[in-house]
């Protein structure tokens, strides 16, 4: 019984994991702008790397891989968005303002 | 095809050899993989976009027409696929390159040199010569760039963008917190390389880029000062040196070249001396390399 609510949080982690990693990779190519996409890569990034590790750490049970994909994990939610902040600094800092075509679009649909 | 954007160009690049580590980890090749992301994801990347920033982004468009160009590609690649023909099929378990020195590796060689990782054993051991051969490419193609940029090399560039980064906190605290575990990291890299995967090239890589972070976010110029060209140059050197001194002890204690055997009394401690400095020796100067070849690029004046 406890393998099979293991076995079905994992999965249904898993599965909620990629689907936020594809949903990541659809904002990338979809939004209109530099920074909404920075903002779709950033944001889904750490959940959804959290998402898969948990996943994946209870199918491995308690031992030293679960340290390591929990080390591993430390470390994404360190540098992933570290980065996104230095590019978008970046980006910003270079004067990489919003796109003029986009900001008309945006305001004459709404 | 027709990309003329060299900065997409190199970032597909990196993707690409990311996706071929993934593709080497589903096969059991961790060491490859591990070396495909560190030197082709990793550092060649970095190195690629510091020369872009000498250069331009741009390519410029060609000047001369396509015909000849292709008519060679599709003859040459008519020929390599017709030479593909002959070989073994794939995953053939009597082709020759399994069925020639692997089983010897496979099933001798944790006696032998008493190393978990076979692939380790390989590349320092048995292929001794193979590995000197690598690492007195990678020091070459080093000393090769530093001589050809040299003569540019009066023209400092200002302090000017890459110190900028260092400026906001996050990104100095947080890289002040990674460096040293980067560092750390590449220590057990090269360290525990015998039994893991890993090994003095994964190392050197990891370790120049924990001092290429130091660099762009703290500042170029301690790293300048503490890792002088010459420093830098000997450095490699020694690496090298160290690697190459192997093999002569060797010779003088009565075996052949880098036969680790006669290091000890007991075969298994001197193989198990000979692959830790034959590594060390490759870490340094994988590191010395890399690192100068970083330093080299950030000195030149952006040409106009």
């Amino acid at each position: 019984m406890w393998d099979l609510i293991l076995l079905y949080t994992s999965n249904v982690s898993l599965i909620l994991g990629s689907f936020l990693s594809l949903s990541l990779g659809l904002g990338l190519i979809r939004f209109p702008d530099f920074y909404s996409r920075m903002h779709a890569a950033g944001v889904a990034d750490t959940l959804c790397a959290g998402l898969i590790v948990f996943g994946l750490s209870l199918q491995s049970g308690f031992n030293l891989v679960t340290l390591k994909l929990y080390l591993i994990l430390l470390f994404i939610w360190f540098t992933s968005p570290t980065s996104s902040f230095t590019l978008a600094n970046t980006a910003y800092r270079a004067g990489h303002g919003v796109d003029k075509t986009s900001e008309e679009e945006s305001s004459s649909k709404s | 095809m027709m990309m003329r954007d060299l900065f997409a160009i190199v970032m597909l690049f990196g993707i690409y050899s990311l996706l071929s580590a993934a593709i080497f980890v589903t096969l059991d090749a961790v060491d490859v993989a591990f070396t495909e992301a560190a030197v082709g994801a990793g550092i060649s990347t970095i190195l690629v976009l510091s020369t872009l920033a000498l250069t331009s982004s741009e390519e410029k468009p060609p000047q001369h027409k396509f015909f000849l160009p292709l008519l060679v590609v599709l003859i040459t690649g008519t020929a390599l696929v017709f030479g593909t023909l002959d070989m073994p099929d794939f995953a053939d378990p009597n082709a020759p390159v399994h069925q020639h020195v692997a089983p010897r590796y496979i099933h001798d060689s944790f006696q032998e040199t008493g190393l978990p990782n076979i692939v380790t054993s390989v590349l320092a051991s048995y292929r001794g010569y193979d590995t000197m051969g690598e690492v007195v490419v990678i020091f070459t193609a080093g000393i090769a760039v530093s001589l050809l940029l040299t003569s540019v090399r009066h023209k400092r560039n200002e302090p000017g963008n890459l110190k900028d980064l260092g400026h906001h906190p996050i990104i100095l605290y947080v890289s002040q917190l990674m460096i040293p575990l980067i560092l750390l990291f590449a220590l057990y890299v090269q360290f525990h390389g015998d039994f893991g995967p890993g090994g003095g090239f994964q190392a050197g890589v990891i370790f120049a880029a924990g001092f290429i972070l130091y660099a762009m976010i703290i500042g170029i110029d301690k790293i300048r000062e503490t890792f002088s060209s010459a420093c830098l140059r000997w450095l490699a050197v020694t690496g090298v040196v160290l690697y190459i001194s192997v093999g002569i002890v060797t010779l003088l204690l009565g075996g052949e070249f880098l036969n680790y055997n006669v290091i000890a009394e007991d075969p298994v401690e001197g193989q198990h001396w000979g692959i830790f400095l034959v590594e060390l020796g490759v870490g340094i100067t994988v590191t010395a390399t890399m690192l100068g070849l970083f330093l080299t690029f950030s000195e030149v004046k952006r040409s106009q």
